[in-house]
């Protein structure tokens, strides 16, 4: 497996969407044919109108053993939510 | 019934739809998914291509023959295809120069045909050059890559480009048909798409680090004649099984 080519992560903007999602992973020798490849694997239905690819590598992400410190603290914090605030009757359009 | 329009659309159609068998042949056996896919993908554009002008060719005949009974029950004589698309598979090096040869050519040969005179074989060019033009990009992406990749890769290609060449001179010969669709405009002259694919053929495989082939050589023709390589009866014979055995088999 040593000489597989560099895991790419698949990001395509749909037909309505305003930003991309992630879509999955693939790999490719480099960005133009990762480009190529994400075309054939995950367009074929009709999916996209934009496609953008990152090297796997390239992303820091949070670690799991992390999880309670960065995100449990959230849990207690319900005002941070608009539906935590009652709206007066009178308002309207929101 | 043989007419000259009739004989043009089978040429266009056998092309598409023997590579596009070609192709399928390495559903599940690509050296990775991903290229596994793109193959696929290429086959099914080619399959879809095929079925119109085939569908095309039969309204043309109007004798009741159809796509179907065009593609499962004529014999290898009575393909039109070139001989390049029924070269068969090789390695994937040999698979990807005879594709990159075709897609570069077939992409001009679309686009002359946008300006056919005839309405419906440009709608169908139309629908066609633009996957044509990704089927070039990507084989024209991956003959750089693995030209200019390891030794490895490079001297396979080379190798396959080499062995592959010689069946690019038919893609050039015109015939009594194509004279024929020149005058009436509905085609164009074949000749006269050799410098432009030679030029492009030629960038890219400098850009690969290969050697373009010398000119000359062996040149075999034919296939658009009808006279194959034994590799098309092999195909048909696997391609046609169902229909030959199982007349009117249907899903």
């Amino acid at each position: 497996m040593k000489n597989q080519w560099p895991l790419w992560e698949v990001f395509i903007r749909s037909q309505h969407g305003l930003a991309h999602r992630h879509v999955g992973s693939l790999h490719a020798p480099d960005a133009t044919m990762a480009v190529n490849n994400a075309r054939d694997v995950y367009t074929r239905r009709n999916e996209g109108v934009s496609i953008w690819v990152v090297k796997s590598i390239d992303i820091t992400a949070s670690h799991p053993d992390d999880k309670a410190e960065l995100f449990d603290p959230a849990q207690a914090k319900v005002y941070r939510h608009p539906t935590f605030f009652p709206m007066p009757e009178e308002v309207k359009g929101l | 019934m043989s007419s000259a329009r009739y004989e043009y659309l089978l040429r266009l159609g056998d092309n598409a739809l023997i590579l596009s068998q070609r192709l399928g042949e390495w559903c599940g056996k690509g050296p990775a998914l991903e290229e596994d896919m793109a193959l696929t993908n290429n086959a099914l554009d080619l399959l879809g291509q095929a079925r119109l002008w085939l569908s095309l060719a039969a309204e043309e005949a109007g004798d009741g023959a159809d796509e179907d009974t065009l593609a499962y029950l004529r014999d290898d004589r009575e393909f039109r295809n070139v001989l390049l698309v029924e070269q068969p598979n090789g390695s994937y090096a040999d698979t990807l120069a005879r594709q990159f040869l075709f897609d570069a050519w077939s992409s001009l040969v679309l686009r002359r045909l946008l300006a056919s005179s005839d309405p419906a074989i440009a709608a169908i060019a139309e629908k066609a050059v633009k996957e044509v033009s990704y089927h070039l990009r990507r084989s024209s992406d991956l003959v750089v890559r693995l030209g200019d990749g390891t030794a490895l890769s490079h001297a396979m290609l080379q190798g396959a480009i080499d062995k592959v060449w010689p069946y690019h001179h038919e893609l050039f010969i015109g015939d009594a048909i194509d004279a024929e669709m020149v005058a009436s405009g509905i085609g164009f002259d074949p000749e006269h798409l050799k410098d432009e694919w030679l030029a492009y053929v030629r960038e890219v495989l400098n850009e690969a680090t290969l050697k373009v082939p010398a000119a000359g050589g062996w040149m075999p023709k034919g296939g658009k004649q009808g006279l194959h390589s034994e590799h098309l009866s092999k195909l048909l014979a696997e391609m046609q099984t169902l229909q030959r055995s199982h007349p009117g088999a249907s899903w």
